[in-house]
């Protein structure tokens, strides 16, 4: 009797070698090629919809404000007068508060982001670290509209009695703080802004702190760094590209922002270097006037507008992508992780 | 000319985990000492505490006397910043600074002291790639190229050269070869040898061949002890403590 070919179970000799010990069965290749094919189908479908909801924006904001386009062309951006009266219509007042209270806030919520992320990151006790990220990201939760209530009982009252005096008396020569204060005005609306972007800002940048490596924090102190020069030299210059795209993304929601700016700005189409003055911004005249706009042409402009922010806001992000980008190449982020 | 350094009764700490009894050692000057143990024995958290780098850790601490020089650097009212600037150290992953360039690089620890010399400055930065067999290869572009561009071998000898920049009196070696291929750990080992005509050298490696090749002592740590300290050739051939002999011989660890 011959034991040397042992025959295996289950009609093996028809199947190749090997074969008749799978236990997991084979997946037919028609299926998974169909559903690979449709998965990627459907993620396809979710980014185009995106591009066509931006196209289609688009397309709609130029369509609307195709009579002002038409009828004043490039003078809407240079023109100042905003005379609904009289049908004229310039834009500069508001691209002009838009991206100035945009500025105040960011000179206001830059220093103070940061400063709350290096804290949270590199100096604070472990046990409130938790509890501090959650508030600063709170504060992102409360509804614009809140902000701009609390601006008016609380903010206000708070600048025209004690900070735009003190203001007025050392900065007054600057040209910047004169003039009467009303409370409400660019400066207000700087600041409402700066406390909005705080949260975003410093959630950002603190994300971006703690990737930076411990290597290269232990590489500065090492080197004799105190503890703020190893910040400086090993996580702030590792991190710049990082945190210039954070104050990129709040610029980005500085310009956009509609209901708390328009409580408090004031809502005067002039420009006025004083910041104590009242302002207007694009989004502010867009919300305000909307529901008055009787005339084509006043409608049609006040849509101009909203093409006008929505290529400023585009401008500012391809910038930012761009910005990071050309930083990032430099510095291979993940060298020596 | 490097100095010796004087350890008495180090404990250190993390949390309520103690990592290190009681260590007492006396490290020559001008010569490589070895740390060699098993991993979690405490060797890197002893080099660590020789520069008061282990309490930057949360929650760690340490507590003893370490005699450098005229200074116990666990001394009452002794700033770690000073010590560290004193006793320079270099890690395992090599960690150049990637946004800086090579000439940054090393002129860092000298940039943080407040030297703002251009002169003396390039002067150092020159003898501290020479000293540290970098210089023929980096010479041309210095200030072209980022720290983070060199390979691995080179980028860890830039390390060495910006933790010799400062002219400290000790270098402390915490498995400086061991992210590196075995040409560059050589060229490392040859750097150490000749380090030691001007530095103490404290080196920690989990390569008791390495060990052997570069240091004239040897020191063996098992579980936050100190267990046996000896001349290297003592320790590979006839250690006195039969753990040691255990793990010479590869019985563990």
């Amino acid at each position: 009797m011959s034991v040397a070919q042992p025959q295996q179970p289950m009609g093996s000799a028809l199947n190749p070698v090997g074969e008749h010990l799978r236990v997991v069965p084979r997946r037919s290749s028609v299926v998974s090629r169909f559903a690979d094919f449709s998965f990627q189908g459907l993620v396809w479908l979710s980014a185009a919809c995106v591009l066509a909801i931006v196209a289609f924006i688009l397309m709609q904001l130029i369509k609307g404000s195709s009579l002002s386009l038409h009828q004043f062309g490039w003078k809407f951006f240079t023109g100042s007068d905003w005379d609904p009266v009289n049908g004229n219509f310039g834009s500069v007042p508001f691209v002009y508060g838009t991206l100035v209270s945009s500025l105040v806030a960011l000179v206001i919520a830059v220093p103070l982001s940061l400063g709350v992320a290096i804290f949270i990151t590199e100096m604070c006790p472990r046990s409130l670290r938790g509890i501090l990220s959650y508030l600063t990201e709170l504060l992102a939760a409360i509804p614009s509209v809140i902000y701009g209530m609390w601006a008016i009982f609380v903010l206000i009252p708070l600048l025209r009695r004690y900070i735009g005096p003190a203001l007025a008396k050392t900065f007054g020569w600057t040209g910047l703080f004169t003039g009467p204060i009303y409370g409400g005005g660019m400066l207000t609306a700087g600041i409402i802004l700066a406390i909005m972007l705080v949260p975003i800002i410093s959630s950002i940048t603190r994300e971006v702190l703690t990737a930076v490596p411990h290597q290269q924090r232990e590489a500065a102190l090492a080197l004799g760094a105190t503890r703020w020069e190893m910040i400086r030299v090993g996580v702030l210059r590792n991190a710049r590209a990082g945190i210039f795209g954070a104050i990129i993304l709040g610029l980005g929601r500085a310009l956009g922002e509609t209901m708390a700016v328009t409580m408090v700005i004031g809502n005067r189409p002039k420009i006025t270097k004083s910041l104590f003055a009242p302002a207007y911004t694009m989004a502010s005249v867009i919300a305000n006037e909307f529901s008055e706009a009787t005339d084509d042409l006043y409608l049609s402009s006040l849509i101009e507008i909203g093409l006008a922010l929505f290529i400023v806001t585009i401008i500012v992000n391809i910038l930012a992508q761009f910005l990071i980008w050309s930083v990032t190449r430099g510095t291979p982020r993940r060298a020596n992780v | 000319m490097g100095v010796g350094i004087k350890v008495e009764n180090l404990n250190a700490w993390f949390g309520k985990h103690q990592a290190l009894h009681g260590i007492n050692m006396d490290i020559l000057p001008n010569h490589a000492t070895a740390i060699i143990g098993p991993s979690g024995c405490g060797k890197s958290t002893f080099v660590r505490c020789l520069n008061r780098m282990h309490e930057t850790n949360p929650d760690a601490r340490a507590e003893g006397k370490v005699q450098v020089k005229d200074m116990n650097i666990y001394g009452e009212g002794v700033a770690p910043v000073d010590v560290r600037r004193r006793i320079g150290m270099v890690f395992q992953k090599p960690n150049p600074f990637p946004s800086m360039s090579i000439y940054d690089n090393v002129a860092a620890g000298l940039k943080l002291n407040g030297f703002r010399n251009r002169k003396k400055l390039d002067e150092i930065v020159e003898k501290s790639l020479r000293s540290s067999a970098l210089w023929d290869e980096v010479k041309d572009d210095l200030k072209k190229k980022s720290g983070a561009s060199l390979s691995g071998g080179q980028q860890q000898r830039l390390c060495i050269a910006r933790a010799l920049a400062v002219e400290p009196d000790v270098l402390l070696m915490d498995e400086p070869a061991s992210a590196l291929d075995p040409i560059s750990t050589s060229k490392i080992e040859d750097l150490i040898f000749e380090l030691k005509e001007n530095y103490t050298v404290v080196i920690v490696t989990h390569n008791m061949q390495q060990a052997a090749r570069v240091a004239e002592f040897t020191a063996f740590f098992l579980l936050g002890k100190l267990i046996e300290f000896d001349k290297t050739e003592k320790i590979f051939t006839t250690p006195t403590d039969k753990r040691t002999e255990d793990y010479i011989t590869g019985r563990f660890g």
